[in-house]
């Protein structure tokens, strides 16, 4: 089974080695054709972002300026703070080059002065091995300066690490370059969106480390050859990681559109003890969670798991075995989203915390039926109401499991209902009873 | 207390501004090199990297403060980072957390007298495959399990 980012290539995160199989000579390539045919190839290839939202790559890239008074950019996106992926990891430590070269390329096509690779500060040792390959490259020619004697072009590009310091919200494009720029790393409102006013105000356009790194298996050897792999709405290999109640979780790099029980069962070894499944989360917490019966027959690409009533978001599939508690799940996936608002917009920052109240007091058994519907309530209120996605990343997963796992958290609850006052009130108007004999009640 | 950075660390400074247009954008790696030189920001630091960089101190204040891994009070000399998140969750990573509180006898985001310890509660750090994880400073264990945790905590000195 072909394979295009996690070779089994001993070594391969050494630039020697890397040049051994071709690596860089692909730079050549696409420094011969125009800007405009590299963004071609990689259109007709139906690559798609890596980052969470599935984005045309090639369409990505044509949205950026021909020509423009100010430099631009590129910012690739390291920083992977979504719970349930690791996958970036993987192509950090072994195959650096791959996004370097990708880099270069990617560069070129969007006529982009320099790019920077946003890598979150936790990784501080991957960002060392990324670092050490970046140095690699610079001391051959192979970026910066040097780039126009060893390609034999005009074209020249610098390529920098940020290094972040721990919060999600950086993944969010606009946040990312406000935190680049050294700004309080507030989203900003879209439109503009980057490919008008990016990085410092400049045309930029920003992918996943992912993404980038699969450019040169694609320029090298065409788009017919990628849009055959996999899925043909979502082609290509992904990095699925698999976590949670697995005999062998990890990083799985396979063919998009593979089964969902088949990464499961026959890739990641089933579940320990051989118990069943109550739920799985297909994409990152962000994502809509899937009840165990409802995962026959899906499959792993952006269009089956909408159909499937979810989203691929960036592959990281947590598997939760029969004996999960899941309203602890989802009372620590919203402490997340609550740590991690940026406190922003109202919605997103009060209605975490409200959200985040009421799991925890149904965690202690202290909730109510009413609690349910107030989760519910306070989640459709967040979605689509706030300035980034970070608002809908944390209504979903309480809308989708409260929704989708109904019984358990109805067991979880007691069953009175406390009624808000305007509706005691409106309900008194109706009844019988004299108010006298209501309030002895 | 004044805060200078040394001339090493100054000369750092120049050369990180050199990957940037404009010397704002160096905020954050200059507050990482404050950090290293002086375990943690206080406010005398952030008045010196606004100093250094020309920028204003309340954007200083702004930055160094959003971010988890900008310490603005003391750490100790191992920063032990446990994470709970789901995919450790469902591994023990809340077990994990109760067992280093328990060893060292502090609570989290509490330094040992000492100064040898502070532990931390964080969210995902991209060991899922791995979990359950503490990252030890700048080093992650993965894998880990009671017997492993207090190995490795015993093997601090
Ligand atoms: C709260 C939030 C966090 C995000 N985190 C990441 C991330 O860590 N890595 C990433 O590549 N994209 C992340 N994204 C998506 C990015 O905004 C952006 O869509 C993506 O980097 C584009 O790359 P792609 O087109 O190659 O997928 C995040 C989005 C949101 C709303
Ligand atoms: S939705 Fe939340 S994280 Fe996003 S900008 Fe608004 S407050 Fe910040």
């Amino acid at each position: 089974m072909e394979k295009i980012l996690l070779l089994d290539i001993p070594n391969y995160h050494r630039i020697d080695v890397y040049r051994e199989h071709g690596g860089y000579e692909t730079v050549k390539k696409a420094y011969s054709m125009s800007p405009d045919e590299v963004i071609d190839e990689v259109k007709k290839s139906g690559l798609r972002g890596r980052g969470g939202a599935s984005f045309l790559t090639g369409l990505k890239w044509s949205f950026m300026p021909k020509t423009s008074d100010k430099p631009k950019y590129l910012c690739i996106n390291g920083d992977e703070s979504e719970p349930g992926s690791f996958k970036d990891r993987q192509i950090f430590e072994f195959n650096p080059h791959a996004l370097i070269e990708g880099a270069l390329i990617a560069c070129y096509a969007i006529q982009a002065k320099a790019a920077y690779i946003y890598v979150r500060g936790e990784y501080h040792n991957w960002i060392e091995m990324l670092q050490k390959a970046l140095d690699d490259a610079y001391s051959m020619g192979l970026v910066g300066e040097k780039m126009k004697e060893t390609f034999q072009t005009p074209y020249e590009c610098n390529i920098y690490i940020h290094k972040g310091a721990g919060a999600y919200i950086c993944g969010e494009e606009s946040s990312l370059m406000n935190s680049i720029e050294g700004k309080r790393p507030y989203p900003r409102v879209k439109p503009p969106f980057p490919a008008q006013n990016g990085l410092w105000g400049c045309p930029t356009t920003i992918n996943n480390v992912e993404t980038i790194s699969n450019i040169p298996a694609i320029i090298k050897n065409g788009w017919q050859w990628f849009s055959r792999i996999g899925e043909p709405r979502h082609p290509g290999t992904l990095l699925f990681g698999v976590s949670g109640h697995v005999m062998k979780p990890g990083v799985y790099e396979l063919p998009s559109g593979v089964l969902l029980t088949d990464l499961i069962y026959n890739y990641a070894g089933g579940v320990p003890g051989g118990k069943k499944i109550k739920c799985v989360i297909p994409g990152g917490s962000s994502m809509p969670p899937l009840r165990g019966d409802q995962i026959e027959g899906v499959k792993m690409d952006a269009e089956s798991l909408k159909a499937a009533g979810s989203a691929i978001g960036t592959g990281g599939v947590i598997v939760m075995d029969e004996d999960t508690d899941l309203v602890r799940v989802l009372a620590r996936i919203t402490k997340f989203y609550y740590h991690e608002s940026c406190g922003q917009c109202t919605p997103c920052r009060e209605g975490t915390g409200w959200m985040l109240k009421a799991l925890n007091r149904i965690a202690r058994g202290q909730g109510t039926t009413s609690d349910l519907e107030l989760l519910i309530d306070v989640a459709k209120n967040i979605e689509g109401n706030t300035v980034c996605a970070l608002g809908d990343a944390a209504a979903w997963p309480v809308k989708f499991m409260i929704t989708r796992f109904r019984d358990e958290f109805e067991k979880a609850v007691k069953k009175e209902v406390v009624m808000p006052v305007a509706s005691m009130v409106h309900s008194m108007r109706h009844t019988a009873l004299p108010l006298a004999e209501l309030k002895k009640n | 207390m004044d805060f200078k950075f040394t001339e090493e660390n100054l000369s750092r400074i120049e050369s990180v501004r050199k990957k940037y247009p404009d010397s704002k954008a160096a905020l954050m790696p200059v507050l990482y090199i404050a950090q290293e030189q002086n375990g943690y920001i206080t406010r005398e630091v952030m008045d010196e990297v606004a100093l250094v960089l020309g920028i204003k101190a309340v954007d200083v204040l702004g930055v160094a403060t959003f971010y988890t891994m900008y310490h603005t009070s003391p750490v100790g000399k191992y920063h032990l980072q446990v994470c709970t998140n789901v995919s450790c969750m469902l591994k023990g990573g809340y077990e994990m957390l109760e067992e280093t509180v328990k060893k060292l006898g502090i609570g989290v985001n509490e330094v040992t007298p000492d100064g040898k310890f502070s532990i931390e509660e964080v969210e995902c750090m991209g060991s899922c495959g791995t979990a359950p994880m503490m990252a030890v400073n700048n080093d992650y264990f993965e894998n880990l399990t009671k017997e492993k945790l207090n190995e490795i905590l015993d093997s601090l000195k």
